[in-house]
């Protein structure tokens, strides 16, 4: 018996470990979850795969944070950023000036700045057009006259250096009803009147489609944000070829083609790929390949990947919470602590964790960021573990002391007590809580999307960034769906775990 | 078989057994009775082991009980909880041999002693493959008896073994128990507090109240001498009920 248990927690700690599809050995480029970044992203996959080097690109990373730590820790070679970004976000506080110094900054983490791209991306606060003109909204400081506006601003620009605080500062605005949002979440508040103001790029577009008016910098608060490239200095080394293809596009695109490549993506929903392979046909004069994706054959990688992120979680969550829901149960102390620590676990909104976890993932050589990301496993874990634990420990603390003591008084030592009564008398509690776990990990799966983990929150995250309603559903139905799969497997579960003598007595 | 010397037990500070001296004897069947509350079911736990004595010793055939001794101790006595404390999960049979099962006995050598001890008790033939949701009150008792019984102890402790049981049962279950104790001729204590019943099974009866033993000896003894105007009340008490 005791041989039979032991096999089976190798079995199912192998299942939980080990990835279904290994890592692929190549470049990596990353990109920001929005669409210019992703474009970028994509012509530098295209311009290296037209001089023959096959690259990865983990799409839709997040945001500059988590791409600049993914860049410093190897876990990507390169990816676009911008002039103002790194001077007053990378670089905070530094008191850095110009690109020469940025460059020699930069190079003492081993990473190297390409030359701009060849069009400026900067912040403006746009309003729809119609309503500034009611109010004769032409600049930023116009604003300062309308204290009763109401601003929806992205997270990042609510915390930038030169974000919200300083503009405030700057403009001397007045306004209180400020939040913060999703960016493309905040286009749609923007169109329906939700909110008067927004931050918008100045290749948005966004600002085209709904008729949004940039207001004029007046004060000139908002510096330069020149596209360019930063890469790992050793990715000359590894890849010459690739580095040499990517640089080709220095100066090569314009501010107005850059409008030109966001609108064909976001207005016109051709996908980001497409958009970048035909530019670069265009001029570089290289032809690239492109594999045709059908929804179908996005479905299945989504499918696999989104089952990837919740077996590998849901089964360690099991391995770690059945023990500490055990031990919570039998050791008063140690179980109050327990729960409260899985409880506060449960508190930490999903983006934080993912966070603070790419740094140690990465630094124990596991994937932090991009597909089999185990920072988004490791958060998914975390976030499974509460149900799980506090179940286990509610269905052993709830058996009748009578049976307890029977069990006690008969003899059997405890751990053939766990294991020949209170578990079997707790299984339906216990697998209440596994069934609560695995719907929620599956629905809270699609977040791990937010580091460019891929699966069904994928879909959903493009979107909402192109404003589809089609692609969200692509990850939202199947996500339902698999929810409701895994509901009707624990069922199943049910009957074959649960003792008949219990399931008698719930019948009456 | 018991001792126990100077044994007090407290529980959040309220005495639930106090200085309590006890011998008993092998072989007889003791009956500890009292009011609700008097501590008679604390006594039999702590023979038991499953609690530890606050203050004194608990000694089991010469061996204290101790946490550490007990669970050895345990597997040579027999334990009935009030109800049965059948396990729901396991079938009759399946709760008679859980212990014997656990210890490695051979299939063939279960069911032979499941066998013999099925003579002891009126037991129908297909209620040994039954869950207890689906048998009846002094069945279930009868499974419970017979699972104390398993690995042949050489005591039997019984907390309320009737309490749950409606009138009839009642009497006729306490016939047959009464015949077991009289065939197997092993040491029991019996937590009661029904003084009939007590008269009934008792070679000695123990009569406790608020966790101090008042009087331990026959029937007849407390009967006619008692050494508390309690004894008389509480005998006294039982019968007018009875009677009335």
């Amino acid at each position: 018996m005791r041989k039979r248990t032991a096999a089976l927690l190798a079995v199912v700690l192998v299942a939980a470990l080990v990835p279904l599809s290994s890592p692929v050995d190549a470049p990596r480029v990353g990109s920001k979850k929005f669409t210019e970044s992703v474009i970028l992203g994509e012509l530098v996959a295209a311009a290296a795969s037209g001089a023959g080097v096959e690259v990865l690109h983990a799409r839709e990373l997040g945001g500059t944070r988590i791409l600049f730590q993914a860049l410093l820790s190897g876990e990507i070679d390169v990816y676009p950023e911008y002039t103002g970004t790194i001077a007053k976000e990378i670089l905070a506080g530094e008191g850095i000036e110009g690109e020469g110094e940025l460059r020699s900054r930069l190079l003492e983490d081993g990473v190297i700045v390409s030359r701009p791209f060849g069009f400026n991306n900067g912040y403006a606060i746009g309003m729809l057009e119609e309503r500034a003109q009611k109010l004769g909204i032409r600049t930023v400081s116009d604003l300062a006259s309308h204290p009763d506006l109401v601003f929806g601003f992205s997270n990042e620009f609510m915390d930038r250096e030169d974000g919200w605080p300083a503009l405030q500062r700057v403009y001397g605005l007045a306004q209180r009803d400020v939040s913060g949002m999703d960016h493309d979440l905040a286009y749609r508040q923007l169109a329906s009147g939700s909110i008067d103001a927004m931050e918008v790029y100045t290749t948005d577009a966004g600002i085209r489609y709904h008729g949004i008016r940039t207001l004029e910098d007046d004060r000139g608060h908002f510096p330069l944000y020149q596209a360019l490239l930063l890469y790992r200095a050793d990715l000359a080394e590894r890849e010459p070829q690739m580095v040499a293809a990517m640089l080709a596009l220095e100066e090569r695109i314009s501010e107005e083609e850059m409008m030109a490549l966001n609108a064909a993506a976001q207005l016109e929903r051709i996908p980001e790929r497409e958009v970048a392979a035909s530019f670069i046909a265009r001029e570089l004069g290289v032809e690239v390949e492109l594999e045709t994706q059908t929804r179908w054959d996005r479905l299945c990688k989504h499918t696999l990947e989104h089952l990837e992120l919740v077996r590998r979680s849901f089964l360690l969550a099991v391995l770690c919470g059945l023990p500490l829901g055990i031990l919570a149960a039998k050791k008063r102390r140690a179980g109050q602590l327990i729960l409260a620590v899985v409880g506060v676990i449960q508190t930490i909104p999903a983006l934080a964790l993912l966070v603070v976890l790419i740094e140690p993932a990465a630094a124990l050589g596991l994937t932090g960021v991009g597909t089999g990301s185990a920072a988004a496993i490791c958060a998914l874990f975390l976030y499974s573990l509460l149900p799980i634990v506090r179940n286990t420990c509610e269905g052993l603390r709830g058996i009748p002391p009578e049976l307890r003591e029977s069990a006690e008084a008969l003899g059997l030592p405890p751990a053939a007590r766990l294991r020949l009564v209170e578990l079997p008398l707790a299984s339906r509690t216990i697998l209440a809580g596994l069934k609560t776990a695995a719907i929620l990990n599956v629905g809270f799966a699609t977040l791990g999307a937010l580091i460019g983990a891929g699966g069904y929150g994928q879909p959903i995250l493009t979107g909402i960034r192109l404003d589809d309603y089609a692609l969200i559903l692509e990850g939202a139905l199947p996500s339902a769906a698999l929810a409701l799969l895994v509901q009707a497997l624990f069922e199943l579960c049910d009957r074959i775990v649960i003792p008949a003598g219990l399931r008698l007595s719930s019948q009456g | 078989m018991y001792e126990l010397c100077d044994v007090s037990r407290s529980f959040d500070g309220t005495a639930v057994v106090e200085r309590v001296d006890l011998a008993i004897e092998a072989g007889k069947t003791t009956v500890l009775i009292g009011p609700s509350g008097c501590g008679k079911s604390t006594l039999l736990r702590l023979m038991l082991g499953l609690i530890a004595p606050g203050s004194g010793t608990v000694k089991f055939e010469g061996a204290q009980v101790t946490p550490l001794s007990a669970p050895a101790l345990r597997r040579r006595m027999g334990y009935v909880i009030q109800g049965g404390g059948l396990f729901p999960h396991l079938t009759a049979r399946e709760n008679v041999a859980l212990l014997a099962r656990h210890l490695g006995w051979e299939r063939e050598r279960i069911d032979a002693r499941i066998e013999s001890l099925a003579r002891l008790a009126q037991i129908a033939p297909d209620v040994w493959e039954r869950y207890p949701i689906r048998i009846s009150g002094g069945q279930q008792q009868r499974i419970a008896l017979l699972r104390a019984l398993m690995l042949d102890p050489d005591v039997l402790l019984l907390d309320e073994p009737l309490g749950a049981l409606d009138p009839i049962v009642r009497a006729d279950l306490q016939e047959e128990l009464k015949e077991v104790f009289d065939t197997l001729r092993k040491s029991v204590v019996l937590v009661t507090h029904d003084m009939s019943e007590a008269a009934f099974f008792a070679d000695t009866i123990v009569l406790m109240k608020r966790g101090r033993i008042v009087q331990s000896g026959t029937f007849r003894e407390l009967d006619e001498s008692p050494e508390d105007p309690f004894v008389t009340r509480f005998i006294r008490a039982q019968r007018s009920f009875a009677a009335g």
